[in-house]
């Protein structure tokens, strides 16, 4: 969050020509020029009584349950549709072949009866940021090093999405182990918004924001370390929500830098996003840094509830001379929407805010330097072969990582050297503290606090040639 | 050294998460082979000790040793700290739930999380703390009651995620220390060494070189299995000191049942540093690490080897050539040699293990692990040491824990101490030598051992039948009662007196001196006149030579009553006899 809103100095360093030609994602949502010739898939155009978009994935269940549609029918709707999209999309990297086999079985469920038995996310299509691990295809984290890889085993959030009755459409384009905000990182293919093919996604999720975006898919899985899921669904016009740490376990989800490292959900509702993350979240015994509360027990996550009196605080940092001003005066016509429905919104100063950029650069490339040593080409991976073992490790390596992952590698080996230890990770460990200390005291007269999730609308493809952390 | 490192990876066969899944693939999974020279610069301590396991043994007479290091000790004094490797023997490994056993086949122990693979994450096995705290406690450690793991970085094939889990700035246990008891044959006396500090971390896999160098193949089996590391002061200052360190920290490690302390099998592996200084200066000289110690014999020796190696360029003047480094001790030529010099110290980047959360202890559970340690070695040498023991007795019978449960079961028993440690340390302890077994495997049992030991002690059998159902006992098991009425052993009359027992105590040590293993039974008077009468009567040659002055031959005549007796007749009553026909009056 801090990251991808709060920027000045990257930012600065990129001539942003952005704002005054592409529309704030607020403004509309049937704008969609480049993609609209596609048919929608047959699903009745969702839209609540209050104006908020509808949960796509109640609709399905909906659907489903009175027989309107099969989850054959539907998932062949999405995918001929993503047949369609893909090619000037790009956002996936691997399509599943098991979809309609998938969709298959639920409709034999549906038709023996057991309809009502059905998990919550049966029939819906769900895309996976190709970082996170499935058994049944390959998983990448859009690095060449991983090429072809496939893991034995399901992350935790696939396996508890299939359980639930989740498709998994496919894997969807990253930026290297989530190292980038433009998707433009990714070792394999560059994703287009489907807002403006000529535009970015943003990053790192965002071939899951695009996918969500195109309706290639009805929700998608993204990763979120600084800034990822909740960028690109900015950038992408839809939902994403980033959950607490350890809300949803970890495990599975190749480690960039673990201790910010969060999966989170994209979808075209806030409903979506509240369902999918129910079905995800909750302890893991293979994660031990995954939380124990639960979150949902007796919650209803559709009911509406009146926001008088919610104590909304907006983060006077988030909204300081480098955002743009269409991003502006969106939150500021989100504030006051939300004044009208009887929050009481002030103002709230993070001084501490500016810290948190250069303290997330230290932490997150000195645990990445570390994490990804296990990319090492003797186990798995791409395996340059020489005569030597230092040769063997510098060669993998070097024709495996691409230049982002590399530079943030060098950054965090350094960071963590002897002698340098105390002067940037100790630092920026104590920063982080500050930090902390600060959204806690900032909540403690608040119920909420709000931000933009990026201070810009998406950038043209090949703007942003040295990215900004996300 | 130069490697060649590729791979048979099999990717297109996706490996389970679940553990019979993963069996089935056998070693498919996991092979590397490197080329190059036999030896590599950046090896880890773990698989140098693979590499130069050299098998023959040398035999060093400790005497000649002792002169040459305590001509050393006039002018220079040695400073002597070693590092431990405790491998623990939970039921799986440390941060997945892999089950390890030594000599399985190569890579069937192995998941996700223990292979590296992407996204796999560690998750602590509690055991790995309880037997940490365990080891801090019988130490006499200062617990941090928080802790965390930290992970140290290096590149090497048997290092599946490039880093270690480890414990660096804040280890689970610091400032102990340890008592022990030197052995007799070298000065005994007793010692305490201080522990610096104890901390948890996980083995790296395994590397096989091949014969010809040309390969080397990766074993992760034992890729995170659990560690104690254990940190001396430098307080040692002989070759024995420092074995005898490493002998009660296994002691230790094995009475907890923490691990099984196995040096050949690596489970205790022991890093000695090693530097010399003219006595009375302060400060330390260079120091020299020592590895592939495989033996408590080899520590002492590679020690005693450095320290004169040491000592002597000090002698020629050449301190100077002592320079820090790595040295591997050749167990078949008996010395040092370099292995690696160092460039400074490796930075190894170490940084709080961001996946696993800090380690808390609380009172109540230190309070409860506490409470369920055993009796520790010291503390059972100075109750043996009470009870009358010699100290020589003391450490045979403390040395194994086996040994000393079944020791102190027997005396529970009712059994006399002394006898109870004369029978265990005699004839129980060469036939377990002879039969290459343990004290658990026999079949005899403490309260049974009380039970012979009650029964000679009461005359009921001579020692002689004592020892035969001794090795009945051992092999076959069963009761000292029934083995006595199955073979007719008890003698029928029970006539005693207090004559007879005082006899058969003095006839006791002179049997024991004479090593005439015969002793001392219960007889009717009768029958034994009856025998001697008969002895006497058969040997008139022998009788002429006794009377006319020759009364040494009195043991020929006791020897062939005995004989005639089946080893059935009581000595005192026997001798007593004897003497008196023999002198007779004709």
């Amino acid at each position: 969050m801090l990251s991808t809103l709060h920027s000045p100095r990257s930012l600065s360093r990129f001539p942003l020509h952005l704002t005054s030609s592409v529309k704030p994602r607020a403004a509309s949502a049937s704008s969609a020029s480049s993609l609209s010739d596609y048919p929608p898939p047959p699903l009745p155009a969702a839209q609540s009584p209050g104006g908020a978009p509808a949960s796509q994935i109640l609709t399905v269940r909906r659907s489903l349950l009175s027989g309107s549609v099969t989850a054959t029918q539907l998932a062949e709707s999405y995918l001929s549709r993503l047949r369609l999209t893909e090619p000037q999309l790009n956002s996936f990297i691997h399509v599943s072949d098991s979809v309609l086999k998938s969709a298959q079985e639920i409709d034999d469920k549906i038709a023996k009866g057991g309809g009502e038995a059905l998990g919550p996310l049966a029939g819906v299509m769900v895309g996976v940021k190709d970082n996170i691990c499935t058994a049944d295809m390959p998983s990448t984290g859009g690095s060449r090093i991983l090429e072809n890889y496939r893991p034995p085993f399901d992350a935790t959030a696939v396996k508890r999405l299939k359980e639930k009755g989740g498709i998994v459409v496919g894997k969807t384009n990253l930026d290297e182990f989530g190292m980038g905000s433009t998707t433009e990182g990714s070792g394999f293919q560059v994703t287009a918004n489907p807002w403006d093919l000529g535009r970015v996604p943003g990053g790192s999720s965002g071939g899951s924001a695009s996918a969500v975006s195109a309706r290639q898919c009805v929700v998608s899985l993204g990763s979120d370390t600084g800034g990822s899921v909740r960028q690109p669904a900015s950038f992408c016009g839809v939902v994403g929500l980033k959950p607490t740490y350890g809300r949803v376990s970890r495990f599975g989800l190749m480690a960039y830098a673990s201790s910010l490292d969060v999966i989170g959900c994209l979808g075209t509702s806030v409903a979506d996003v509240g369902i999918f993350l129910n079905a995800i979240s909750g302890h893991d015994k293979f994660d031990a840094t995954s939380s124990k509360q639960s979150l949902f027990t007796s919650i209803n996550l559709l009911e509406s509830k009146p926001l008088s009196g919610l104590k909304v605080g907006l983060i006077r940092e988030t909204l300081d001379d480098g955002v743009d001003s269409g991003v502006k005066s969106a939150i500021n016509a989100a504030v006051l929407h939300m004044q009208e429905l009887g929050c009481i919104v002030n103002e709230v100063s993070l001084p501490s805010f500016s810290l948190g950029l250069p303290a997330y650069y230290i932490l997150a490339s000195s645990e990445s330097s570390s994490n990804l040593s296990r990319y090492d080409g003797v186990r798995y991976g791409k395996q340059t072969v020489s005569d030597e073992l230092n040769a063997l490790y510098a060669n993998s390596r070097a024709s495996g990582f691409g230049p982002e992952v590399k530079m943030r590698i060098l950054m965090g080996t350094y960071a963590l050297s002897a002698g340098y230890y105390d002067a940037y990770y100790k630092r920026a460990q104590q920063v982080r503290t500050l930090i902390r200390e600060s959204f806690k005291t900032a909540l403690e007269t608040n119920d909420i606090l709000i931000s933009p999730a990026a201070p810009s609308v998406a950038y043209k493809m090949g703007m942003l040639v040295v990215s900004y952390y996300s | 050294m130069a490697f060649t490192l590729f791979r048979n990876v099999i990717q297109a066969q996706p490996l389970f998460l679940y553990p019979s899944a993963l069996l089935r693939r056998k070693n498919g999974v996991l092979y590397c082979t490197m080329k190059g020279t036999s030896q590599s610069q950046t090896q880890t301590a773990t698989e140098e000790r693979q590499q130069q396991k050299s098998p023959q043994k040398v035999k060093v007479p400790p005497q000649k040793q002792m002169r040459e290091v305590s001509k050393i000790a006039a002018d220079y004094e040695a400073v002597i700290g070693i590092e431990t490797h405790v491998q623990l023997s939970t039921l799986t490994k440390a941060f997945c739930s892999c089950p390890y056993s030594y000599g399985a086949q190569p890579n069937t122990c192995i998941c996700p999380v223990c292979m590296g693979l992407p996204g796999a994450l560690p998750v602590l096995n509690s055991k790995v703390i309880e037997c940490a705290v365990k080891l801090a406690l019988a130490l006499n450690c200062k617990l941090s009651f928080s802790s965390k793991f930290d992970r140290k970085q290096y590149f090497y094939p048997d290092l599946p995620k490039g880093y270690q889990i480890s414990q660096f700035d804040i280890p689970i246990a610091t400032g102990g220390s340890i008592d022990l008891d030197l052995p007799l044959e070298f000065g005994g006396g007793h010692r305490r060494f201080g522990i610096t500090r104890i901390h948890m971390e996980e083995d790296a896999g395994k590397l096989m070189h091949s014969g010809n160098g040309s390969c080397s193949l990766v074993d992760l089996n034992r890729a995170g299995v659990p560690l104690l590391e254990i940190v001396s002061e430098p307080d040692m200052r002989t070759g024995i000191e420092a074995s005898e360190y490493a002998a009660e920290l296994q002691r230790v490690v094995r009475y907890l049942g923490v691990g099984n302390g196995n040096m050949q099998e690596g489970s205790l592996r022991c890093d000695v540093n090693v530097s010399v200084r003219p006595i009375g200066q302060a400060e330390f000289g260079t120091k020299v690490e020592i590895k592939n110690l495989n033996s408590f014999s080899s520590i002492n020796r590679a020690i005693d080897f450095e320290i004169s190696r040491q000592v002597n360029l000090h002698n020629q003047g050449q301190q100077d050539s002592i320079v820090q480094e790595t040295r591997l001790w050749e167990e078949g030529a008996q010395k040092t040699v370099t292995m690696r010099k160092k460039e400074g110290l490796a930075d190894y980047r170490y940084f709080p293990e961001p996946d696993l959360p800090e380690v808390i202890l609380t009172k109540d559970y230190v309070d409860s692990v506490g409470k369920s340690l055993p009796e520790l070695p010291e503390a059972k040498r100075r109750r043996y040491e009470e009870m009358g023991l010699s100290m020589q007795d003391v450490l045979f019978l403390a040395n194994d824990i086996t040994v000393a449960d079944f020791f102190d079961a027997t005396i529970q028993k009712g059994a006399d101490v002394k006898l109870a440690a004369n029978w265990i340390m005699g004839d129980i302890a060469a036939y377990m030598k002879n039969e290459k077994l343990s004290i658990i495997d026999i079949k005899l049992v403490p309260h049974e051992l009380a039970e012979l030991i009650a029964s000679i002690k009461s005359g009921t059998i001579s020692g002689k039948i004592g020892k035969e159902i001794l090795f009945e006992l051992l092999a076959k098991g069963g009761t000292v009662k029934g083995l006595i009425e199955e073979k007719d052993l008890v003698q029928a009359s029970y006539c005693f007196s207090l004559l007879n027992l005082i006899n058969l105590l003095i006839l006791l040590e002179f049997v024991e001196c004479c090593l005439i293993r015969i002793a001392y039974v219960i007889t009717d008077l009768g029958d034994i006149e009856k025998m001697v009468d008969k002895v006497i009567a058969e040997n008139p040659k022998q009788l002429e030579q006794y009377r006319s002055g020759k009364t040494k031959l009195q043991g020929y005549f006791a020897g062939q009553v005995m004989k005639a007796s089946k080893g059935k007749a009581n000595p005192g009553v026997l001798n007593k006899v004897l003497v008196e026909k023999l002198n007779a009056k004709v």
